[in-house]
């Protein structure tokens, strides 16, 4: 295979892998889980940004947006399966009232 | 050329990808999480466009602003999170 | 006897629902076709006139041999500015809603050990980040956010104000950064040149002042926002120590 060609191949790659980690970031409604395909896809897209020549915007990312917002949004998933928990035991507890 | 409009392009997809998932999913994680990979794609449009082919120095203007744009969105999910967690407070106490 | 209405009601509603995402993903697509068309016609209407062209050739002018970081500190100095005011606004609006919440548990010998290296390399990296960025990939964001991402350790090792100082210090910490923007801007001003037009000799040092202060406020405000609350002196209001054993459940502490 010539060169630009493996080039091509190379960007579908990454470029399908994005779309895919995307889609399951978005479909996923367990919150860590979601969150946690969220990161992936953040530094991914670093991955995809530096293959476009953007080593600024790549650092930039993989530390604010995938690693810093992250980081909230993994505290905030743990505060919402905390209540959903809560919220669980009380459908319970009402039921077996 | 083609590796431009593949990469815009898909920034494009993101995009719409996100828009679907904030208008149709209810929680509030979820609808930051679908708000920032619109945003993603955004920027993701904005740096393919910069690209202008291995070996030209990219466009330096949109990555500014796409730098600008990360942190600007990362600081409006913080504060979308403490509010949340506010209302969620307020709510289960009311 | 409600039960079954319930569920039928909850049936029809969930129904109701998919077909709306359906007809959401459906008319989403459209657009998404559309705006790829848009883009495709764009990308062949010829390459109309960039600013790339005007950016790259008055780098050597701007005082530092990053074409991005001339861009963002240089020529489009309001643009950073207005953005560390917004970084600002965010920290307030985390302040205004609820005191910190209490921190997590003290972490063992292992972890303590792992970020007693860890906290220091960040650091250092930071500064290093700050200075590379002059002439290679790097400033005062991607260092900021390292300092932000050592808070973040810290903070998940178990210190609950993510060793920031404290709420007074804190304050000026986060100001630093459109302080300096702004200082810098109106004392040029006073000597003759426009609100942040600085003089090609003096821009590397102008531009080195204003990003090491960017980058104390940017990681600042991160690692408050990670905190997300406002650090209540002790002794007044819910404190850390007073909800330690229900963490997130007690944060807002007693309503009147």
């Amino acid at each position: 295979m010539s060169q630009p060609a493996l080039l091509l191949a190379f960007d579908i790659v990454l470029l399908t892998t994005l779309l895919a980690l995307a889609l399951a970031a978005v479909l996923s409604p367990e919150p860590r889980r979601a969150v946690m395909l969220f990161i992936a896809f953040g530094l991914w897209l670093s991955l995809v940004w530096a293959r476009l020549h953007a080593p600024d915007v790549a650092l930039a990312e993989a530390a604010i947006g995938a690693g810093l917002g992250g980081a909230l949004m993994l505290a905030a998933a743990r505060r919402a399966a905390r209540a959903a928990q809560r919220g669980t035991a009380r459908r319970a507890d009402d039921g077996a009232r | 050329m083609t590796a431009q409009f593949l990469y815009g392009g898909a920034g494009l997809i993101l995009f719409v990808l996100g828009l679907w998932s904030f208008l149709v999913h209810a929680p509030l994680l979820r609808k930051l999480i679908a708000l920032n990979i619109m945003g993603g794609g955004v920027f993701h449009v904005l740096i393919a466009v910069a690209y202008r082919g291995d070996g030209v120095t990219p466009d330096p203007v949109p990555h500014a602003l796409v730098l600008t744009g990360i942190v600007v969105a990362v600081s409006a999910t913080a504060l979308a999170l403490v509010l949340g967690a506010r209302l969620q407070d307020e709510q289960r106490q009311g | 006897m409600t039960e079954p209405a319930d569920w039928a009601r909850s049936d029809r509603a969930r129904e109701r629902a998919r077909d709306l995402s359906l007809l959401l993903a459906v008319l989403l697509a459209l657009l998404g076709v559309v705006l790829l068309a848009v883009y495709f016609l764009a990308l062949n209407g010829g390459a109309a006139p960039r600013l790339a062209e005007l950016a790259l050739a008055r780098v050597p002018q701007s005082g530092v041999g990053n074409p991005v970081t001339a861009v963002l500190v240089n020529y489009r100095a309001y643009d950073t500015l207005v953005e560390l005011a917004v970084l600002l606004a965010a920290v307030l609006g985390i302040w205004s809603q609820r005191p910190a919440p209490p921190g997590f548990q003290r972490s063992s010998a292992v972890l303590a050990g792992m970020v007693s290296w860890v906290v220091p390399l960040l650091i250092v990296t930071s500064g290093y980040m700050l200075w590379v960025g002059g002439y290679a990939p790097g400033g005062a964001f991607q260092a900021g956010a390292l300092l932000g991402a050592a808070g973040v350790i810290v903070r998940l090792a178990g210190d609950p104000t993510a060793g920031l100082p404290g709420e007074a210090v804190q304050r000026w910490l986060l100001v630093l950064g459109v302080l300096m923007f702004a200082l810098v801007g109106l004392a040029l001003m006073l000597l003759g040149a426009g609100f942040l037009t600085y003089p090609p000799k003096l821009a590397k040092w102008l531009i080195l002042l204003i990003e090491s202060a960017a980058t104390i406020a940017i990681g600042t405000a991160l690692a408050a926002a990670y905190v997300g609350g406002r650090p209540s002196a002790k002794g007044q209001g819910p404190s850390a120590g007073e909800a330690s054993a229900a963490p997130s459940s007690s944060s807002l502490g007693p309503r009147p």
